[in-house]
């Protein structure tokens, strides 16, 4: 199966199953997380089932080109089902089969990997999937993100197309991967992991990108103040990659390091919190029907309480196990 | 009656400790409320894979036993009115508890004053039916998660997702609920295998039922069979299977029914260390080594989940996985043999070790003192100089290695393979390059309670001097162990130190294999002074923080000769009598045994009068004038000659450290000073002060050459012997 028709297939199961398809973020991410409609899209209570391929930067993984396993960038496909569905590794696998990976032929298994995003304040508990020994998949109930309780909960599925795809060729080399019948991933990839390791490992100008760093810090706080959450949040993701940029160069030290997660930790807390106000503010419009007023009007009620109790109010207030709940069960 | 109970949760996978922790206390849990339910069970066992865990009671009652339960009411006097007759309060109590106001009784009630109405309540047993919803309800919830997740919209929290629920009590389904899950009878068979639904009928034939479903449920049966499958390996491939007990009960934690594949790897990748290849196969692939002929095999053997149309299709995926792994393990150890580890140390200055330290926080810092300290300690240890310097300079470079970046665990031994490589390479060093290096990752040796010790002296004095430089930094800078919080693994260093002095030290284990003038111990007041000097200049370390170090490591060394078998009292008497020496001070706590109980009480008399004395300000001479012998029966006379006889063994015996021997001299002399006391013996505090100093002097004398060994005020065996913290300072 060929590089492409693997996202064509993954992407046509996941809408299938009810998954807007959404495209990549055009802004520079270390990992879909980062990706709006994930990093946001899991806050507050409205429904949200997304998939997309997102190319994601590693600059300090990067080996010029040289490592047949290791890439300075490469492309996640990953998978946000919010409420996360009781069949949710059902239906995983029925994506795996979808693919060509048969349970009946391999030994597929899901082995403890919790995953914490210190930048992001998020964390969540699940499994790395493994497929005869490789992890092909990253599986996680997300718990927080932003800070923020995460209620619904939703279940990120991301899939490492280039190792399932090496799989599926049988090639050793990510850089054989077919990309389609005529042209390999390296022939469209190396040039940038050649390029982009002397880049990211003599080139970066530090003080260019420390400016840069507190510039889009700044800006991104300004934004939040005037109440203009995405653009403030595009603000924070850029901050990231200029801080992932400046660790690869070495250009951070193991203190300043601490302190800079910290600083973009502050950021994405702060646009998590306005993003669920913001959509307090619209009436939670995923929502349908009478909950869009129910939840407003119980994120109004709690808000006093800060964004994280109101977040959780307006979830309640809509839950379809409210009544389970109200039963004491 | 009695009847056996099946409880299995289903959920999706349990992580494998977390599972084999949740198994471990599982019956306990379930027994305690049982009893708090008051109902008899016979066996109880825990049975679980990674989708499940079971709880099975064989011979649970089916009923509770009735019980009359004693109510404590009001006093009386608001119970009865002065007539006798039950008073409105008095009544109400007897309602709410269901009883006869006519029953009710006075009594007293331990810790009140007066008397109080008592109301005793029949309560009529249960059908265990009707117990078991909210017991195991309860049950679940006791389940020790180390991390709890919720799901979907809902919010009570578990270990994982859970899917469902069997409770069976007597082939009865037990009305219990959870996480939106009810019970029924229905369980699954293994994910792929057998996926459908399966009724049970109870706990008799659970395991059984499992079995074909591809679920071998217990435990214990599944760890056997991985073991089989292993051995089955080893005799297909001709290897012989590394033991690894832990991985092992971690794979049985990863599988419900466990196949075993063999797979093989390129042998060229044999040139990296094996520590390197087999961590990498264990941390990142759950494979164990095997082994020809005593060496590394480039071959491994994994424990599917499943079972496979082809095992070769499975083969060759995890052999492509490692190849990765190993590839990649081959650039990092190549990469690494390029860098200098002298220029590596240099980097150490930007890797902070302890921010507390300030101007001394980096691990380059934490260098230069071990460096310092290792060339201190040249002066009390004997030990080569050259070697044991050369490995402190360079103990921590491979902290910045792509090898131990990846693999931390390989800190110390990837230093020994660069420094080994390094070194050789260089003429000035050839000849040392094979003991720098083993120094090097012996200097983490022993890396934990009761692990292997350093096997050559340069690696333990490194440790040591490692290990000290850490304890004083952070007794220094108010980052001592509080509780049982020890975030800096501070008692295991202090230990470590101890261990390595009772090893290498006199009356060590191998201190006799070490050669004239070669081994430990350096004193532990000195070593902390040592390393409190390194510091100068940079971080204030006082006078009471080496002291709180000094008492700190009295307690660690108490807790390490309690645990290899020496008497409590024995080990605090010879502390108490110093320990800076600590092989000196274990040899006296050993010695100690051979004193029998009367003789310490005798010691123990001595010590207190002459305690007495010196808190009335009575100056001791230490001068014994036979001439003031004045006592009736001649019984100073006696006990100064009964010394006298014994003087010149007890001061061989002292040079030559032989603590027995004086210990039995001490025995000897038990009986003459028992008299000294006895009744119509000698008042020590006699009015006539010249009398009075001269028997303060001749106890003086006598205990002085056993008060070196112990201090015999702690050494008494009866069950109140004082505890540590009421001795304060003897040192």
């Amino acid at each position: 199966m060929y590089l492409q028709d693997l996202i064509f297939e993954l992407q046509r199961f996941w809408a299938d199953h009810g998954c807007v398809i959404e495209q990549p973020v055009d802004v520079e991410v270390g990992a879909g997380t980062f990706h709006p409609a994930t990093f946001l899209r899991v806050l507050g209570p409205e429904p949200w089932n997304a998939a997309f391929a997102q190319f994601c930067r590693r600059p300090g993984d990067g080996r010029y080109g040289e490592n047949p396993n290791r890439l300075g960038a490469y492309y996640q496909f990953q998978v946000g089902l919010k409420p996360s569905p009781p069949d949710v590794q059902d239906l995983y696998l029925a994506s795996l089969r979808r693919i060509g990976l048969d349970p009946a032929a391999h030994d597929l298994r899901f082995v403890e990997d919790d995953w914490e995003s210190p930048t992001l304040g998020a964390w969540g508990l699940g499994w790395e999937v493994w497929a005869d020994g490789m992890e092909v998949t990253q599986f996680t109930y997300f718990q927080q993100a932003g800070g923020i309780d995460l209620l619904p909960v939703t279940a990120e599925l991301t899939y490492g197309v280039e190792r399932i795809a090496m799989y599926l060729q049988n090639v050793d080399s990510i850089f054989d991967i077919k990309w389609d019948k005529n042209v390999t991933y390296g022939q469209i990839r190396h040039p940038w992991e050649v390029e982009y390791s002397h880049f990211h490992f003599e080139e970066t100008d530090a003080a260019f990108y420390f400016g840069l760093f507190e510039r889009y810090e700044a800006e991104c706080h300004r934004l939040l103040k005037r109440g203009l959450t995405l653009p403030a949040y595009e603000h924070c993701m850029k901050s990231s990659h200029a801080f992932n940029l400046l660790d690869a160069r070495g250009a951070i030290s193991v203190t300043e390091r601490a302190r800079f997660i910290g600083r973009v930790r502050a950021m994405a807390r702060a646009c998590a919190e306005a993003y669920v106000r913001s959509r307090a503010k619209l009436g939670f419009p995923l929502l349908t029907g009478d909950d869009r007023a129910k939840a407003a009007a119980a994120f109004a009620a709690a808000e006093e309480g800060g964004v994280n109790a109101a977040a959780l109010a307006a979830a309640r207030a809509v839950s379809p196990l409210a009544t389970e709940v109200a039963r004491g069960q | 009656m009695a009847s056996d109970l099946l409880f299995e949760l289903g959920t999706e996978e349990i992580p494998s400790r977390m599972l084999a922790r949740a198994l471990a206390e599982l019956p306990a849990l379930a027994k305690a409320r049982l009893d708090a339910a008051r109902l008899t069970y016979g066996e109880v066992t825990a049975l679980g894979t990674p989708r499940r865990l079971a709880l099975v009671v064989r011979g649970l009652a089916d009923r509770q036993p009735d019980l009359d339960e004693r109510v404590v009411g009001p006093p009386i006097g608001a119970a009865f009115a002065a007539d006798g007759t039950v008073t409105k309060a008095g009544l109400g109590f007897a309602a709410k508890n269901g009883v006869d106001p006519a029953t009710l009784e006075k009594a007293e009630v331990p810790g009140k004053k007066g008397l109080y109405v008592v109301a005793t309540r029949h309560v009529a047993g249960q059908p265990t039916l009707a117990v078991l919803p909210a017991l195991l309800t309860d049950l679940i919830g006791a389940i020790p998660w180390p991390k709890s997740m919720r799901w979907g919209w809902r919010e009570v929290g578990f270990v994982r997702p859970l899917h469902w629920l069997v409770a069976l009590f007597g082939g009865e389904v037990v009305p219990v609920r959870f996480a939106g899950v009810a019970a029924g009878r229905a369980t699954r068979g293994h994910r792929f295998l057998a996926p459908g639904a399966i009724d049970l009928t109870g706990a008799a034939d659970y395991v059984e039922v499992l079995r074909p479903a591809f679920v071998i449920v217990d435990p214990v049966a599944r760890r056997r069979m991985i073991a089989a499958e292993l051995g089955r390996l080893a005799a297909e491939t001709g290897c012989v299977v590394r033991p690894d007990d832990d991985l092992l009960d971690e794979v049985t934690g990863l599988c419900e029914y466990p196949v075993g594949i063999a797979g093989s790897f390129d042998r060229a990748f044999l040139e990296v260390p094996e520590e390197a290849l087999v961590l990498t196969m264990r941390t990142h692939q759950r494979y164990f080594a095997l082994e020809e002929g005593g060496r590394l095999a480039p071959r491994f053997a994994t424990i599917a989940a499943t079972v496979t149309k082809d095992a070769a299709i499975v083969r060759a995926g995890n052999e492509r996985v490692l190849a990765a792994r190993l590839s990649d393990a081959r650039f990092f150890f190549a990469e690494d043999c390029k860098k200098d580890l002298g220029a590596l140390r240099a980097k150490l200055d930007d890797v902070v070790f302890q921010a507390k330290l300030g101007d001394a926080k980096s691990t380059g810092d934490k260098v230069r003192r071990i460096v310092g300290i290792v060339d201190a300690l040249a002066d009390h240890v004997g030990f080569d100089r050259r070697v044991a310097g050369r490995a402190a300079e360079l103990c921590k470079s491979d902290l910045l290695t792509g090898v131990v970046g990846e693999l931390p665990e390989l800190q110390g031994v990837m230093g020994k393979h660069y420094a080994a490589r390094q070194l050789a390479a260089d003429p000035a060093w050839a000849d040392a390059a094979a003991a720098v290096g083993d120094a090097i990752a012996e200097h983490y040796m022993p890396r934990g309670a009761g692990a292997a010790l350093p096997a050559s002296l340069e690696g333990a004095v490194v440790g040591v001097a490692d290990r000290i430089d850490t304890l004083v930094g952070c007794f220094g800078t108010g980052l001592e162990p509080t509780g049982s919080a020890d975030p800096y693994g501070l008692r295991r260093a202090a230990n470590a130190i101890l261990a390595i002095n009772l090893d290498l030290g006199k009356g060590g284990e191998r201190h006799a294999t070490l050669g004239a003038g070669r081994g430990f111990p350096i004193k532990l007041d000195t070593l902390i002074e040592i390393a409190a000097h390194q510091f100068a200049g940079k971080v204030e370390i006082t006078d009471t923080d080496c002291g709180e170090l000094h008492e700190f490591f009295r307690g660690r060394l108490r807790t390490v000769l309690i645990d290899r078998g020496l008497a409590g009292p024995d080990v605090d008497a010879a502390l108490g009598a110093g320990f800076d020496d600590v092989c000196d001070a274990r040899l006296r706590a050993e010695a100690l045994a051979v004193v029998p109980p009367a003789a310490r009480e005798v010691f123990k008399r001595i010590a207190n009068i002459l305690d007495d004395a010196h808190a009335k300000g009575i100056a001791i001479s230490g001068e014994v004038k036979p001439a003031m012998f004045v006592a009736d029966g001649n019984t100073e006379h006696r006990l100064w000659s009964a010394f006298q006889g014994v003087v010149d063994r007890l001061d061989a015996a002292q040079a030559g450290q032989a603590y027995r021997d004086m210990l039995a001299i001490l025995v000897e002399l038990q009986p003459t000073v028992a008299a000294f006391f006895d009744k119509g013996g000698v008042m020590v505090m006699d009015p006539d002060a010249g009398l009075r100093e001269n028997r303060l002097s001749l106890l003086h004398r006598i205990l002085a050459p056993f008060a070196a060994i112990a201090d015999f005020r702690l050494a008494s065996q009866g069950p109140a012997a004082p505890g540590l913290a009421a001795q304060g300072s003897a040192s």
